[in-house]
């Protein structure tokens, strides 16, 4: 190696290194900021804790009702995430296998819908669905979160059916497989890598998003986001209680993230690019 | 999603069959489209048909209403406080598109290179972006209006002794690098995707061409990986625009309302102070800034991607 190129590496290398620790810095402050006591955070928030706490941790566990907003989450996000994955599957089956005016339009109207924000929305949204919002605000989120996500989920699965010959479809059709048969049996577990893009795409935006909850969730049926927010909104000048909070928030969607990480990058960059 | 429009148009051109549908077919029709198209409808469709036509209502989120023409858009463009929001909102939009695609674009050659830390790398670069905006606005404002002042008042630096969120410039920077910090390991991802798929042939030979790394960079694999950048500029400009959730969580606005963005101005103008009309012909001139703007952007950049 010459030593031009040993330079770049080094330089590289160097350039690696800083950035890194610029991007976990707010997690280590966050992290060594939860388990020191008040006086200590004021004093320095950079150095380990002179005294450990697991203080913190008991309280932002009860004042943030934790594991009730941890369930809500799970709840929420399983639900939607697995019935956009029937619904929207099954759409874009019957929107590439169709070949008629109908679903050519319905297929542009799916894709141009991609371009409205929420924003434009969610006035009139939440005058019309103000009763069903009112019945049973959990069901009625999920729902909201079905009508969102069609578009995208659906878009992704009809990239993906548009490539598997039909004459697939017609050998099992000719078995005498009826049509859902033939779609749940042969088609569908052909799909699993763009179920896993649909499911972690869509998994990552509703368990983060916070308007749509915002708007529609009580107390009791509030999501992590939502109950973080608030919670740091009333104890932010408790910090360390402040950070064993923010801690506990992302916490599990990082576990989930180093658990799965493999998927993670290539469902986002096969649905990034698609 | 709109780089596919090869795929539509071509649906789209080929005839379609003008048979009546047959008994099988619209059954097949109701089975497996029925409740999603439904579902889409009640939930995308009618809302959006729905809040272009109150624009034109006296409509007050309650009561019935009756017709009263574009006064809801003049009373919205005649609002000094939405101007200042847009023109913050704007600069935000220009600003954050630089400076995450400028980072971005690095990260991803960073962790492409031969460095034997490029995994480790790429996992802390994308970490930030698993966590909604809301947590990650929050950790930024202990960090802003805590963290930093108190290290500050420690060792002197001058710059941080007050809070960056108490100053409407300040904060429009600490907007930038929360954001750069939140997105960039998303688009780092997207220009992975298209490093990668550069042909290793192609840069063999344009190594025993004589051409440094620099060069290649520029005339091989900028040009070769353009679709990257139309993808990434695209998010990162309709993410620009809809930006809400960092927005609340690091600045909420404040101080006094300075650093609103187009969204929060709306969320603020008809949920707390009522006033649904101007907050939805608001809503309106969004969308149709932000389509417009997003379509421009998407055919330049697909011109630049035919000139390879």
């Amino acid at each position: 190696m010459s030593a031009r190129a040993r330079l770049g590496r080094r330089i590289t290398f160097a350039a690696g290194s800083i950035l890194a620790f610029a991007y976990v810095t707010p997690f280590f402050l966050v992290f060594v900021n939860s388990l020191k006591l008040k006086p200590d955070i004021l004093a320095n928030p950079l150095t380990l804790p002179s005294h450990v706490t697991w203080d913190n941790f008991q309280q932002a566990l009860t004042k943030m009702n934790y594991f009730r907003s941890l369930t809500n989450s799970i709840i929420i996000t399983t639900l939607s995430v697995s019935l956009l994955i029937v619904f929207s599957s099954m759409f874009a089956y019957y929107l590439a296998r169709t070949k008629s005016k109908l679903s050519k339009w319905i297929f542009l109207g799916l894709v141009t819908s991609m371009i409205v924000p929420f924003q434009a929305l969610m006035i009139p949204f939440m005058a019309r669905f103000a009763s069903i919002v009112s019945w049973n605000n959990r069901a009625a989120l999920i729902f909201f979160y079905i009508g969102f996500g069609t578009a995208m989920s659906t878009f992704l699965y009809h990239g993906f059916i548009s490539n598997i010959p039909s004459e697939i479809d017609e050998a099992a059709a000719i078995d005498g497989a009826s049509d859902m048969t033939a779609f749940w049996k042969i088609i569908f577990p052909m799909m699993r890598p763009i179920t896993a893009t649909v499911a972690i795409i869509n998994a990552l935006w509703i368990w983060n998003d916070f308007l749509l909850p915002r708007l529609v969730l009580t107390p009791e049926t509030q999501t992590l986001p939502l109950s973080t927010y608030l919670f740091y909104g009333q104890y932010s000048t408790e910090y360390g209680q402040a950070m064993a909070g923010l801690l506990l928030a992302v916490i599990p969607i990082i576990a989930f993230y180093l658990i799965l990480q493999k998927q993670f990058i290539s469902g986002i960059s096969s649905g990034a690019v698609k | 999603m709109i780089f596919l429009d090869k795929r539509i148009s071509t649906t789209l051109r080929s005839k379609g069959d003008f048979r009546m549908p047959s008994a099988r077919a619209t059954k097949k029709f109701l089975k497996f489209s029925l409740v999603p198209l439904a579902i889409f409808t009640a939930v995308l469709v009618i809302p959006f048909a729905n809040g272009f036509y109150l624009t034109f209502t006296d409509w007050d989120g309650f009561e019935s209403h009756k017709l009263v023409g574009f006064s809801n858009y003049v009373a919205s463009f005649k609002d000094p406080m939405f101007w200042s929001t847009l023109r913050f909102t704007a600069l935000f939009v220009v600003v954050s598109l630089v400076a995450v695609n400028v980072v971005a674009f690095g990260l991803a050659l960073l962790v492409t290179s031969k460095l034997r830390s490029r995994n480790i790398l790429r996992t802390f670069f994308f970490i930030p972006n698993l966590i909604g905006g809301v947590v990650l606005g929050v950790i930024w404002q202990f960090i802003f209006n805590s963290a930093l002042v108190s290290i500050a008042k420690k060792y002197n630096w001058a710059s941080f002794e007050q809070s960056w969120l108490q100053d409407t410039h300040k904060a429009f920077w600490a907007l930038i690098i929360v954001t750069v910090w939140q997105s960039s390991g998303y688009m780092m991802i997207v220009y992975i995707t298209g490093l990668v798929s550069i042909e290793n042939d192609v840069l063999e030979a344009s190594q025993i061409d004589g051409a440094s790394p620099l060069r290649t960079l520029l005339s091989i694999k900028l040009p070769l990986m353009a679709q990257a950048f139309t993808i990434a500029i695209f998010l990162t400009l309709r993410g620009g625009f809809m930006a809400y959730d960092v927005n609340v969580a690091l600045t909420g606005g404040g101080p006094y309302r300075t650093t609103e963005l187009i969204s929060l101005h709306i969320f603020q103008d008809a949920f707390a102070n009522g006033h649904f009309g101007t907050g939805q012909s608001k809503a309106v001139i969004m969308f149709l800034t932000v389509a417009i703007v997003a379509l421009v952007q998407v055919s330049v950049s697909k011109k630049m991607e035919v000139q390879r």
